[in-house]
């Protein structure tokens, strides 16, 4: 059994797909860090080992935005698995982030 | 202190350099202010958007920003290069920014709250980086389309133009055209400042645009729908020259370039700066009267377009060539430029715009349309006046003298489909009259306003040196022209002459019997004479006679003795 590469740079190697998240959020506002909250107990609780989740702070990087067409924030961006999936919200609604997320099938 | 409507401040403009826009706002858009475009599919939005930032660019020194939320970049450019604006260029010179923000509803799933401050971001970043103060966003209506949380969307849309206010640039909004309303998610609630209503539709095979002002606050503005077309110089809206009828009125004349007409106008010809119009049935010789007018002004060194809307060029050199007018002479001298146009290639606006640039450019004295009943197919008769209207107006206001042709129905005198009669200052009807077989040609100077003139009917003759006018004769049956009227001149001379000869006859006559009188009057002088001569010769005699008789007697009774010294003695 081959060991991917990836696995070298991921929390802990596996053989389940891997999940590239991007969390845009505008400063520290509660709502960036409520998001942020909310996708870190989302993940641990779905994809235990199998995430790995990048944080941009648009008001440090503005010209970060026009890259994957951000308009609101915050914006959860999943490069990996493609194709790219966004999500844009607090993250409150965890059905609809899984679903957005292709963990769970929408109804 | 209240202010009275002269002190209170109008709101600041900023031009925004598209042709004749910036006339009927009197300045242009609401400086640092937001402006709604609205209007359905098609109808410009996007290019007056775009015109105003790259004007904005290169005419005014105002960098600007597109956030173009329904098309890239790059079908952006590809869409204006054809109106000449280089966005790739200025986007290089750090002029222009064009953002394309992408909103698809399909990738894009909401989870909870949020704000759209990415947006702003993204914009004052783009704003930021060129120093903008001119903005178009085109059309956040795809939000609003993308993004379910209307109330979010709602609030955050009063947040962007609060916020485009506060960062002083001036903005243009687009909207596309609701069922009932001006916008489809009712932009018009957060732009209050401005509102620019587009509108175009097909009428007649051609595209008609509009542009209106539906709402300027704070600024007089021209309420009407100006029509207004896009060409490759962008956008150019037509708004009528003036307002008020305020032309001067030159008291120059100039001649028709046929003396006899000249002479039915006092003597000089039509006013400059004047509207004459002809009418006429079809090949009867409307046309032709413009020819001389204008061969005339090119002759004093003036300059004419002839604008054709029924022959080609070549057409009307020939035809006015065969009738000994040489317009080409002209054409080469660059003093005539004979411009023929199908009507059915535009619509109206087209024909209007490509009429005021060939005069801006071409500075004519006089302007001659032949006919501008040709227009009609490409636009109602009322259109067709419009558009007439203006041009007429367009004319005058650079004191150039306009001349139209116009077919009408035989008899038409009073009717005219057009009514542009009541708007020119001289009227010439051209009538073709049947009688002994033949048909021929009268003019009617049917008004003049402003001079003394003939109203007396010619006779209308296209000779192969021009166009001559005659005086016509009066029969029982009415004018007589063409041969009937040879005729009558004919038979005018044939009774002079019978006359003379009577006259003559009749001189004669009585001269024979003056002779014959005086005649016998000498010849009973004569004899008067005779007779006196011989009573005094008798009476000379006679006297004589008696003489010589008495000295007889004496002489006998001398010698008888009877008488001497004494008395006679008796014998006895």
């Amino acid at each position: 059994m081959r060991k991917s590469a990836k696995s070298n740079a991921a929390v802990k190697p596996a053989k389940a797909p891997h999940y590239d998240l991007r969390l845009y959020v505008a400063g520290q506002t509660p709502r960036s860090l409520q998001a942020l909250s909310n996708l870190k107990r989302i993940c641990e609780e779905h994809l235990a080992g199998q995430y790995r989740i990048e944080i941009i702070d648009l008001v440090k990087k503005p010209q970060l935005a026009a890259g994957d067409q951000i308009l609101a924030i915050p914006t959860l961006v999943r490069t990996i698995p493609k194709p790219a999936r966004k999500i844009i919200g607090d993250l409150s609604n965890v059905e609809r982030v899984l679903v957005g997320l292709d963990l769970r099938p929408s109804e | 202190m209240a202010l009275t409507p002269k002190e209170a401040p109008t709101l600041p403009k900023t031009p925004t350099g598209i042709e004749g826009f910036d006339q009927i706002t009197f300045g242009g858009l609401p400086k640092g202010r937001p402006t709604l475009v609205c209007g359905g599919a098609g109808c410009g939005k996007t290019l007056f958007g775009m015109e105003f930032l790259v004007r904005g660019a290169t005419q005014f020194g105002e960098p600007g920003v597109c956030v173009s939320f329904e098309e890239t970049a790059d079908d952006l450019a590809k869409n204006v290069a054809s109106l000449g604006f280089d966005l790739k260029r200025l986007q290089r010179a750090k002029k222009l920014v064009i953002d394309h923000v992408y909103v698809d509803k399909s990738e894009i799933a909401e989870t909870g709250e949020y704000d759209l401050e990415g947006l702003f971001i993204r914009l004052g970043g783009a704003i930021d980086s060129v120093k903008a103060k001119r903005v178009l966003l085109d059309t956040p209506e795809a939000l609003f389309a993308g993004l379910s949380n209307e109330g979010i969307l709602r609030s955050e849309m009063r947040r962007l133009f609060g916020w485009l206010k506060e960062k002083g640039v001036s903005a243009v909004i687009t909207g596309e055209r609701g069922e009932g309303t001006l916008t489809r998610y009712g932009l018009e609630e957060y732009v209050s400042d401005c509102v620019i209503l587009l509108d175009h539709r097909v009428r007649n095979d051609a595209v008609t645009r509009r542009l209106r002002v539906l709402k300027y606050r704070g600024s007089t503005h021209g309420t009407n729908e100006y029509p207004f077309l896009i060409d490759q110089k962008g956008i150019s809206v037509l708004p009528i020259t003036s307002v008020g009828l305020t032309h001067p009125a030159p008291q120059v004349r100039v001649s028709s370039g046929i003396p006899q007409l000249d002479a039915m106008m006092g003597g000089e010809g039509y006013y400059r700066g004047s509207s004459i119009l002809v009418t006429g049935t079809a090949g009867s010789g409307k046309s032709s009267l413009g020819a001389h007018f204008v061969d005339a002004a090119c002759r004093r060194g003036e300059r004419a377009i002839f604008f054709a809307f029924e022959e080609s060029p070549n057409q009307i050199l020939r035809n006015m060539r065969s009738i000994g007018i040489d317009l080409g002479k002209w054409v080469r001298k660059g003093l005539l430029h004979v411009e023929a146009v199908r009507p059915s290639a535009f619509g109206m606006e087209m024909h209007l715009v490509r009429m005021h640039a060939m005069l801006h450019e071409h500075e004519p004295d006089v302007v001659v349309m032949d006919p501008i009943s040709g227009l009609i197919p490409s636009g109602s008769a009322f259109d067709v006046l419009s558009l007439v209207l203006r041009i007429v107006d367009f004319i005058k206001a650079r004191g150039a003298t306009g001349f139209f042709t116009a077919l009408m129905a035989q008899d038409d005198v009073h009717a005219t489909g057009l009514s542009i009669s009541s708007l020119v200052d001289t009227w010439l009807m051209v009538r073709n009259v049947e009688a002994n077989g033949e048909r021929n040609r009268l003019l009617y100077l049917l008004k003049s306003r402003g001079m003394a003139h003939s109203n007396q009917i010619r006779e209308f003759l296209i000779t192969d040196r021009g166009v001559k006018l005659q005086d016509v004769y009066l029969g029982p049956g009415g004018v007589l022209a063409g041969s009937a009227r040879v005729a009558r001149e004919a038979e005018e001379r044939r009774e002079e002459l019978i006359r003379r000869r009577d006259e003559r006859k009749r001189e004669l006559v009585l001269r024979a019997s003056l002779a014959s009188v005086e005649a016998k009057l000498a010849a009973l002088e004569a004899e008067r004479n005779s007779y006196k001569s011989e009573l005094q010769t008798f009476v000379n005699e006679e006297g004589a006679r008696r003489k010589a008789m008495a000295s007889d007697r004496e002489e006998l009774q001398v010698s008888r003795g009877m008488r001497v010294n004494g008395p006679v003695k008796d014998r006895a």
